[in-house]
């Protein structure tokens, strides 16, 4: 029962390694990741590059070399390198939107939770405005009168999603404040902030992190959808959303330019869901066992 | 036996049934090579503690395993000669409910919250084919047989709109719709106050006499033993360590477990120490003066007052709803009261500003119910007991903490590595032992015990009783224990005080409470607390027995 | 039951109140309309009658308070750009976006309901790991991309389906098809997870001991158990739904709300939008009441 302590790191990845689609749903995310942070880089010129010549050429074709494996757009671009190119918008204006939206929120909803009544009541009012907002429509008239740029979109991306953070903080801050761990907290004298700090976040960021990563998926479709309709990106930026909408104009001469786009998309999506899927477990400690016992047990 | 066309001997026999759950930690037997027999008539309690597999084997009878985690992977159980294990899925569905009905610990989770109840009861005649005017008008039969006023309105009623003894007896109604060969309760009293559990044994009983089934009792009280069961079936870790005749075992117990288990019975340890002579020519260490509590308009308490001696123990002792609970927390200020005082020393607990009731936190502390919910999970038992100095860092430099907890660690009975673990690492005993270890790092004055042990197996309750008696003895600590029945605190209060609805109805030493009780309402108490004794419980069954004639006449 | 609803009508009154301020003076924001709606070479005389024909020479508060006048009196305003009353051009919309909605959650959930529970019933067997692949893939899946590729192989390649507009049955069934992908992932998930803790409760248990045969324990005792939390959802993507499936209105060129509030907030058309918006509202409102009853029908513990 009582094991080594090990270094952190590397529980994590065993409890990654027990959970065979997680562990390539992590890969691919490295990946993308890696794509963000250095492919404007090295592929800036290969994605900006005309070649009228090789207009609209298709997939699967080796003689214009790798890059052009998956084919390339109206203006002979390749299609890969736009695609590793765009990552960095995605991911950007995804991770920032979620990470405001999740610290903003959580914040909130620790407050909603453990302060009076009536402050509570508030901010709950505020996040019921705010959900009952139909959030693309605010989001094209915000858009719509400012300029749609990076900072703008993640505004609205962030300010749509933080009653989801809220609602949940503030669900588990209500439950745990009754829970007798936190009572026995009160009656050693524990403080507010020890037993916000001490007792509730451990238990509430994991949730959180779990929700974010869900989220995220949510985020990045959100942005492809304001891009396709454009009012996200303007061009000659570029994010996966906008490509599929790019492409949109040449279905029916060449279905690769919307497509390929589209499934960088859903990859990185589905591959956030099994992620998240594999954290909710992970940070429970009722429910871990099943990945640390993942081996041994599989029936 | 009154059946002749039968080659077998018992109504329900099983034999060197194993069940095994595959787990995170393995593969682990619950059931070990468990043997017993049922006959018409009779109440056989399979009596044992949690995790003895009791439950699983009722559950085996009923096809009730879920597979996977649990596979019976070894024995039979035969009912009226039937293999119940090498059965079809329908055939089976045609015994459970009809021939075999089973009915459980907690039937609030155990009905369906969104039926009426007159539904769920017909249909459990329906299933077996009866048509359904019929099956109503027999549920609404049986729901007046089991004893609920109102029948005919309370027939579209939803299970939330009954108390929990109704419930049961809705269970029971349930279970009875073909008069069954044979009837399985597994802990069907437990979540009950003690009054209403004698209430529900008594219809069981009544009923048993009328349809003459078998009762196969599931139970880990042996008051509950001794007052209903013919033979009894003792289990511990899946194996049955001794079986025979109710009285002979509990009279003449052979294995040592059952043994241990006897002894350990609440209200036959023996006193534990307790200091005489407190009260005489001292300043009371806590003086409770006419404390109310509203709820909204309801009054959970309704002026409560008493003295607190230092170094002396006082058991508050109620049902459910007797606000023995909301006392204990209103006096850590957990709640805060309507009226009244409560002075500590001479201070008044109640009027203390924040920084003074810091100061008091430390000498006044509390150990929960529950230890499972009373330790943050995500805490090393280090983290937990050094959490207290923290708080409170006067009372001890950091260097010393490691020593200190390890000293807490051994006062406590568990030892000094365990420091690394996690609370889900530990049984509920050591829980509770941690919990203890917590509340006694700040040194306090008067600890306060709400149900401490209520949540414990019998032999590990006695094992909490003796450590606290032991800190009490060492440390000259102060005790207000609150407890839901009396048997507990007999062999650890010096004082005890009854409370019903709100108020206190009877105060007095524990002897004079056990043995001269003066109020109705306590000595209610008392004889419905069911005694591990099959003597005495024959004795009050025969009282009751006169008292039931000469209410007739 | 009327407390609830009073209670419920003011506090969704109070979130429209906040939600029609903002979005009256945001749309104003954006710029005079009548750039857009008069030829540039148009005299200052027609732009100085366009203004005050549609009242946008009053400072930004006298317009507003004019317009709260009228909707009092019911009046939503005149459509700039169709020129007829907003409510009328807003109404004509809102059947077929109504109709997309309603259609489509009703699929998704009979689908979602029947497969969830038939997984939840035996986790882990082949059902349970189908249902999880697909709800997988559904949730992930951004539906205007569904769209252009069902487009391009049913519309474009095999010619089997009209690729936009109305008309025929068949002009249905790819935006239902679409829509229905990502609310059948989300709900089918909630709804094997909710099933599966119905499933092991203690109340389950007391039906197999009364002989309760499985299919009437699934679809009868834990299913109805099982669906509270599911409603919450079902209610969440139905009212998503009704604020206007924009971009699948706009690809396959659906005349429904979502389609006209983004054309008008394009065009500057203000009165379309706001009235869209109270429109919405009211029936985002209406369904939320539906659900609350649904509820307490479900579950006799839930009383208003």
């Amino acid at each position: 029962m009582l094991e080594v302590p090990r270094h952190p790191a590397l529980t994590i990845m065993k409890l990654l390694w027990a959970d065979k689609f997680a562990c390539i749903a992590a890969l691919f995310l490295v990946l993308i990741v890696v794509c963000a942070a250095i492919g404007p880089y090295f592929l800036e010129d290969a994605a900006s590059k005309l070649n009228l010549r090789g207009r609209n050429a298709p997939p699967f074709d080796w003689s214009q070399g790798w890059l052009f494996m998956l084919g390339a757009d109206s203006l002979g671009r390749s299609i890969l390198a736009r695609i590793a190119v765009a990552a960095q918008n995605t991911i950007l204006i995804a991770s920032c939107a979620v990470f405001a939206s999740l610290v903003i929120g959580g914040a909130l909803g620790l407050i909603a939770g453990y302060s009076s009544r009536r402050l509570g009541d508030t901010i709950m009012r505020l996040a019921d405005v705010i959900m009952s907002f139909p959030s693309l429509l605010l989001a094209v008239i915000v858009l719509y009168m400012m300029e749609p740029s990076v900072l703008n979109l993640v505004l609205v991306l962030a300010i749509t999603r933080i009653p989801v953070y809220l609602r949940t903080t503030r669900a588990e801050v209500l439950e745990i404040r009754e829970r007798m761990f936190v009572q026995a907290a009160i009656v050693m004298g524990a403080s507010r902030m020890r037993i916000i700090f001490g007792h509730m976040l451990p238990i509430v960021v994991p949730t959180l992190i779990t929700i974010g990563t869900l989220d995220f998926a949510f985020v990045m479709l959100a942005e492809s959808a304001l891009s396709f309709l454009g009012i996200g990106i303007q061009p000659p930026d570029i994010t996966w959303g906008l490509m599929v909408s790019q492409g949109k104009a040449y279905l029916h001469q060449a279905w690769w330019l919307s497509f390929w786009p589209g499934i960088a998309i859903i990859l990185t999506t589905m591959s956030l869901n099994l992620l998240s899927g594999w954290l909710r477990i992970v940070l429970d400690p009722v429910q871990r066992w099943r990945l640390e016992m993942g081996g041994k047990n599989n029936d | 036996m009154t059946n002749t066309n039968s080659q077998y001997r018992h109504i329900l026999e099983v034999k060197e049934l194993a069940v095994e759950f595959h787990t995170a930690n393995g593969r682990f037997q619950a059931v070990k090579n468990v043997s017993f027999h049922l006959d018409r008539g009779e109440t056989l309690a399979i009596l044992g503690e949690s995790g003895s597999g009791k439950s699983v084997s009722a559950s085996a009878i009923m096809n009730l395993i879920d597979t996977p985690p649990g596979y019976i992977t070894q024995g039979s159980i035969h009912y009226r000669g039937q293999d119940l294990l090498n059965m079809s899925d329908v055939h089976r569905r045609d015994i459970n409910g009809a021939k075999i009905a089973m009915i459980f610990q907690d039937p609030l989770a155990h009905l369906n919250p969104v039926y009426p109840v007159g539904w769920q009861i017909a249909e459990s005649l329906r299933v077996h084919g009866v048509d359904k005017d019929k099956a109503n008008q027999r549920a609404l039969e049986l729901m007046k047989r089991v004893g609920l006023p109102d029948a005919q309105e309370k027939f579209d009623a939803y299970p939330h709109q009954f108390s929990g003894g109704q419930r049961q007896r809705l269970m029971i109604a349930m279970a009875l719709g073909f008069e069954p060969d044979i009837l399985i309760a597994d802990e069907p009293t437990t979540a009950l106050d003690v009054t209403v559990q004698a209430q529900i044994l008594e219809l069981l009983e009544e009923l048993q006499a009328e349809t003459g089934m078998g009762i196969l009792l599931i139970t880990h009280d042996l008051g509950v033993v001794a007052e209903t069961a013919n033979r009894v079936v003792v289990m511990n870790q899946g194996e049955i360590v001794e079986s025979g005749l109710t009285r002979e075992v509990f009279k003449n117990p052979q294995h040592y477990y059952t043994r241990k288990l006897i002894a350990a019975a609440p209200g036959h340890l023996g006193r534990q120490g307790g200091a005489t002579g407190l009260r005489e020519g001292r300043d009371a260490l806590l003086s409770v003066e006419n404390v109310v509590k509203y709820y909204g308009k309801f009054k959970a308490i309704k002026g409560v007052s008493f003295d607190l001696m230092p170094g002396e123990t006082v058991a508050i002792v109620g049902e459910s709803g007797s606000g023995k609970s909301t006392m204990a927390k209103t006096l850590l200020r957990l709640e805060e009261p309507s009226e009244g005082k409560a002075l500590y020393k001479g201070r008044d607990l109640f009027e203390l500003n924040p920084k003074e009731l810091f100061e008091l936190r430390r000498e006044i502390q509390m150990v929960f119910q529950d230890p499972t919910q009373s330790l943050n999970p995500r805490m090393t038992v280090e983290k937990l007991v050094c959490e207290a100095w923290k708080i409170h860092p006067q009372l001890l430099p950091r260097a010393k903490w490691k020593e200190r907890v390890a000293e807490l660690l051994v006062q406590v009975g568990l030892s000094p590595e365990h420091a690394a673990r996690y609370p889900h690492q530990f049984s509920g005993g050591q829980r509770q032992r941690i919990a203890i270890a917590r509340a006694l790092a700040l040194s306090p004055e008067l600890i306060v015990c709400d149900e401490a042990t209520s949540a414990l197996d019998v032999s590990i309750q006695a094992q909490v009783i003796k450590l606290l008696s032991d800190l009490r003895r060492d440390l000259g600590l102060s005790f207000i224990f609150i407890a839901h029945d009396l048997p507990v605190v007999r062999d650890f209060a010096d004082r005890v005080i009854v409370m019903k609805d709100g108020e206190i109805v009877e105060v007095g030493e524990v002897e004079q409470i056990f043995n001269h009780p003066a109020h109705p309402y306590t000595r209610a108490l008392l004889d419905a607390s069911p005694d591990a004794d099959p003597d005495v419980q024959a004795q009050r069954r025969e009282k009751r027995e006169r008292e039931r004639r000469m209410a007739v006449v | 039951m009327k407390s609830f609803i009073g209670r419920r009508a003011i506090s969704s009154a109070v979130s429209l109140g906040g939600l029609i301020v903002l979005v009256f003076f945001l749309t104003r924001l954006t710029g005079d309309p009548t750039n857009l709606y008069l030829p540039l070479d148009a005299p200052m005389e027609a732009r100085d009658n366009f203004r005050v024909l549609h009242g946008l020479n009053d400072p930004l508060i006298v317009q507003f308070g004019s317009y709260v006048y009228d909707v009092l009196h019911l009046d939503f305003g005149e459509s700039i750009r169709k020129a007829r009353p907003a409510l009328e051009v807003v109404l004509e919309a809102f059947p077929w976006t109504l109709t997309l909605a309603v259609v489509t959650m009703g699929l998704v959930t009979l689908f979602a309901i029947i497969i969830g529970s038939l997984a939840a019933a035996r986790v882990g067997g082949v059902f349970d790991r189908l249902s999880g692949i697909m709800s997988l893939i559904a949730a992930s899946t951004p539906e205007f991309w569904v769209a252009i590729v069902g487009i391009f192989i049913f519309a474009v390649s095999l010619g089997w389906l009209p690729t936009s507009g109305t008309g025929t049955i068949w002009h249905w069934v790819l935006p239902i098809t679409v829509l229905f992908i990502r609310p059948f992932g989300l709900i089918l998930q909630v709804v094997r997870g909710s099933m599966i803790s119905a499933l092991s409760s203690p109340y389950v248990k007391t039906a197999r001991a009364k002989g309760v045969r499985q299919r009437a324990i699934i679809f009868v005792h834990a299913l109805r158990n099982g669906m509270l939390p599911v409603i919450t959802v079902i209610g969440d993507q139905a009212a998503g739904m009704l604020n206007g499936a924009v971009v699948i209105e706009t690809i396959f060129g659906f005349p429904g709300v979502g389609k006209l509030m983004i054309d008008s907030i394009l065009q500057r058309d203000f009165s379309v939008v706001l009235a869209s918006i109270m429109v919405t509202a009211l029936a985002i409102f209406i369904m939320n009441l539906l659900i609350d009853l649904l509820y307490a029908v479900l579950d006799p513990r839930i009383r208003y």
